[in-house]
């Protein structure tokens, strides 16, 4: 039943990576109406995720934060010198978050939070241009973390806990550029596994300058994914002893889900509230993507990403006892360094445009709605380490589209 | 609630129509352009290596990679429409007449590996489903007719099945009537656009067959040609002019291609004309055995009889290390035998003669296999039919020098795009030509350019065919049409051969 319920969570949280690498930056609506700014803001159960040390500043004895994004993406790609093209026809991502918190004591709340920070589903269609690099890839992971926040003084307080990830990942490719059966079906490989798990921590720390200045800080670490029981489906290849033989085999394989550390500031003045977030992603950790395969194959795929960091900026407005306005920016650093722009994650430096609103439809309970736009500049990128030798590119240009709704709920 | 489901499922809607553009998609046309040239109907006309034909036979594969079909990819980025081809109806690739094998039209070859390990080009087994009594309609854009030299493809009845052995079991397939000619099929489709490669089997199927047919130099009559014979230059000349004229009628432009050297195909390349490996006791009795054969030639050179140039290249002499193969060779002087008959004609090869890469099979086997000393290449010589020899060489390079300065001609006079497949495949047996993960090359098997019949291209090889062609015409008519990469396309099929 665990696995069942824990499967289940893994197939709505297979998002659509939009931000960098495979990063999916949609932890609260509230927060992300503002930027996905968040970690010195003090106003919901969101802080689970944002900055845990700010659970205990919370008013209410119970809060809780839920919701689900739509995360419509797509990537257009084309090779003006051969005259190839295609787009990506991904199916839409549905991330989302659950987080409560209850304040046990004065001093101290306990909280529960469940979200899913990594993910991507990457649909291009079968046998395109780049299908020896990827046709389609579907990876999430879910993060659940049971959390403790303490408040030291008035001024300062610290919070965090232990993360159990659970991740699946499905990555079909073909074999090279040209390998074929009889009839001409592309030679592939698909890798597949589900409850590959590992644990982590984060923590976090808030101080609050003055009553209505506060700054924070939050570390969430690095976690590897190691899938060492999933199973290699090799199919369409020749019968040749030259090749590969069709059918399943095991493989390993393991994908970082890097840290990330986050510092920022809030500030609020009468109905506004002016957030700033600085989020630096250790993507250096993501060297190889390389699989080894019980057959004796191995895949070997440089990453070689570099760590890279996001600049968030969010406004809330009060403008009335039922409505609260936000709206953010964000500029997002790709980790890809240029030479390794593969279209199984094809991202480069982006903007986010935020905005959204809170309806409170009672004192306990209000909804939230949050829309991001994400832009990426059409860019001209290659791919240059296909075992080959060979290199694939030309032009990418890529977009998102996020509607979100979520719901607060404070007793 | 029930509101914001609804916005929600509306906003799901609009969004997935906000799918990322590229500032100047080739999705929406614009960005190639085809000149002075039309590609919205494109008729290719030909031989094998117009229709797609590889490893020894033609399959759907093989003809999804043939070069017209590709060259028609690029062009629907500039205008072009849709391309048909006549195609077969498996990937196996052997002909059926009325349900029974058609001798001659075997299934496709494949590299496979034998019980030692070894990879080499084995027929694939399988029952073929290609019936040519199963007529196409059509008309197709890809008129390639594997096997047709430059006459057959204005002679009416070449595509009637009552006219086999002489008619072609491909053109049977799809020719309009059984009298139809392939020129008058193609024509009739008023091209916008044409490509015509002709020509290559006037002299190639001489070649292949190792010199046992005629040059036809001087007889204008090609109705009594035989299958092996060279065609002679005026006839090619005046029939290729003629082709050409029917398809430009319509046409913007096209393309042509002239006929490369046999001498950069890997079926005359690849045999060694030293094939044969000895150690000194068995070169000592080989030696022996024809001892005799010697000393008679050494009798006749000092009456006379024949120079001291033929003495010493029909002397044979095997020593310890690899030895050239003995030949039969007819232009040698007859001369009678003291123990009666007459000599045999036979020297042993020298690097000029080029053995055809069928003998690769029967080199070194035995004749009779209860003659240890019938070893094919040694005690029994490889026939006129095995090997191209200089003289016949020197046959072949004429008649080729001859049309390629017709083909080039008429290329010039008719302001059409020309193809020079004879420098290619030059390059591609001297060094090779660099792609984005290698260099392809005119090797056997292994060089990537050529099938495994050692004649006809590779999908990659049609493809940097295909790519020449681009080159050529977007000199000739301003057009912009791009280049694929032939890094996408395959080389020889690996595969068990049952």
């Amino acid at each position: 039943m665990r696995n069942f319920l824990l499967t289940s969570l893994c197939l709505l949280a297979t998002a659509t990576t939009f931000a960098g690498g495979y990063r999916v930056g949609l932890q609260g609506q509230r927060a992300l109406a503002m930027g996905h700014t968040g970690v010195a803001y003090v106003n919901s159960a969101e802080l689970a995720f944002f900055n845990p040390a700010g659970l205990v500043y919370l008013e209410n004895k119970i809060n809780v934060s839920a919701g689900v994004s739509g995360v419509f993406s797509s990537v257009a790609w084309q090779n003006e010198s051969t005259g190839q093209f295609s787009n990506t026809d991904s199916p839409m991502g549905t991330p989302f978050y659950l987080y409560g918190s209850y304040a046990a004591t004065e001093w101290m709340s306990l909280g529960l939070a469940i979200y899913t920070p990594y993910g991507s589903t990457v649909e291009w269609p079968t046998d395109w241009a780049g299908s020896h690099l990827v046709n389609n890839i579907k990876l999430a992971a879910i993060y659940i973390q049971p959390l403790v926040s303490f408040k030291i003084n008035d001024v300062f307080s610290v919070g965090g806990g232990p993360i159990f990830v659970t991740g699946n990942v499905n990555f079909n490719r073909n074999a090279n550029r040209t390998l074929t059966d009889l009839d001409g079906n592309r030679s592939n490989t698909t890798i597949d596994d589900s409850g590959v798990t590992n644990w982590g921590w984060s923590l976090g720390a808030m101080f609050n300058v003055s009553d209505n200045f506060r700054i924070g800080a939050n570390y969430r670490s690095e976690i590897i994914l190691e899938s060492t029981d999933g199973t290699a489906t090799f199919a369409d290849f020749p019968d040749s002893p030259l090749t590969p033989s069709n059918g399943q085999t095991s493989f390993t394989a393991s994908l970082p889900l890097p840290a990330e550390l986050t510092v920022g500031l809030s500030y609020d003045c009468k109905k506004w509230v002016f957030n700033f977030d600085f989020t630096r992603t250790f993507w250096d950790v993501y060297e190889n993507l390389d699989i080894k395969f019980g057959n004796g194959r191995e895949s070997i795929n440089p990453r070689n990403y570099k760590n890279a960091s996001i600049y968030k900026f969010g406004l809330g407005y009060a403008a009335s006892e039922k409505f609260t306005l936000r709206a953010g920016y964000y500029f997002d650093e790709t980790p890809i360094r240029s030479g390794y722009f593969a279209p199984e994650t094809p991202r480069n430096d982006s903007n986010g445009f935020t905005a959204g609103l809170s309806f409170a439809v009672s004192d306990h309970f209000a909804i939230d709605a949050s829309f991001l736009y994400v832009r990426f500049k059409e860019v001209n990128e290659s791919y240059d380490y296909v075992d080959d030798g060979s290199s694939f590119g030309g032009t990418y240009k890529s977009t998102a589209f996020v509607p979100g709704i979520g719901v607060t709920y404070k007793m | 609630m029930k509101n914001y489901i609804k916005i929600m499922a509306l906003s799901a809607l609009v969004l997935t129509a906000c799918d990322a553009e590229l500032d100047n998609p080739i999705e929406d046309g614009g960005v190639y352009t085809s000149g002075s040239a039309d590609f919205s109907n494109y008729v290719a006309v030909g031989n094998s290596l117009t229709s797609g034909y590889a490893d020894g036979a033609l399959y759907i594969t093989g003809q999804e990679n043939s070069f017209p079909n590709i060259l028609a990819g690029q062009f629907a980025l500039a205008g072009g429409g849709a391309f048909t081809q006549p195609l077969m109806n498996d990937n196996l690739g052997g002909l059926l007449m009325g349900g029974n094998p058609l001798p001659g039209f075997e299934n496709r070859l494949v590299l496979s590996v034998d019980a030692s390990g070894n990879p080499g080009p084995v027929r694939l087994v399988g029952s073929p489903t290609t019936d040519i009594t199963n007529i196409l309609t059509g008309p197709f854009n890809n008129m390639g007719v594997p096997g047709a030299k430059s006459f057959h493809l204005v002679a009416p009845g070449y595509g009637n099945i009552a006219n086999l052995p002489a008619a072609n079991p491909y053109f049977i397939r799809f020719a309009s009537s059984p009298d139809a000619t392939v020129i008058a099929d193609a024509a009739a489709q008023n091209p916008s656009f044409f490509s015509l490669w002709i020509g290559n089997n006037d002299i190639l199927s001489y070649a292949t067959s190792g010199g046992v047919g005629v040059d036809q130099n001087g007889n204008l009559n090609p109705a009594t040609y035989g299958s092996n014979d060279i065609t002679d230059p005026n006839v090619f000349a005046s029939i290729y002019s003629q082709e050409v004229d029917a398809l430009n009628a319509s046409a913007s432009g096209g393309v042509l291609f002239n006929i490369p050297d046999v001498t950069s195909i890997p079926f005359f390349t690849t045999v060694p004309y030293n094939a044969i490996p000895l150690d000194a006791n068995t070169a000592a009795g080989v030696n022996e055995a024809y001892a005799q054969y010697n000393s008679g030639l050494v009798l006749y050179a000092a009456g006379g009889a024949i120079t001291a140039q033929e003495r010493d290249a029909r002397m044979i002499k095997f020593q310890e290390g690899q030895n050239a193969v003995v030949i039969e060779d007819e232009n040698l002087t007859a001369l009678p035998n003291p123990a009666g008959g007459t000599l045999p004609k036979i020297r042993q090869a020298t690097a000029q003669d080029l053995l055809l890469l069928t003998t690769s099979s029967k080199l070194g086997t035995l004749a009779d296999p209860n003659d240890p000393s019938s070893v094919i290449g040694v005690g029994v010589p490889l026939g006129d039919g095995d090997v191209l020899i200089p003289e016949e060489q020197a046959l072949v390079t004429a008649a080729q020098t001859s049309f390629n300065a017709t083909i080039a001609a008429i290329a010039q006079a008719k302001g059409l795009a020309l193809v020079d497949a004879r420098a290619t495949l030059q390059q591609l047996a001297n060094g090779g030509i660099a792609f984005d993960a290698g260099t392809l090359t005119s090797t056997f098997a292994t060089g990537g350019a050529f099938s495994l019949d050692g004649v006809h291209p590779t999908p990659r090889g049609y493809a940097y065919l295909a790519n020449l062609a681009i080159e050529a015409i977007n000199s000739t008519y301003g057009s912009t049409v791009p280049k694929v990469n032939i890094g996408d396309y395959n080389t020889v099929t690996v595969n068990q051969a049952n």
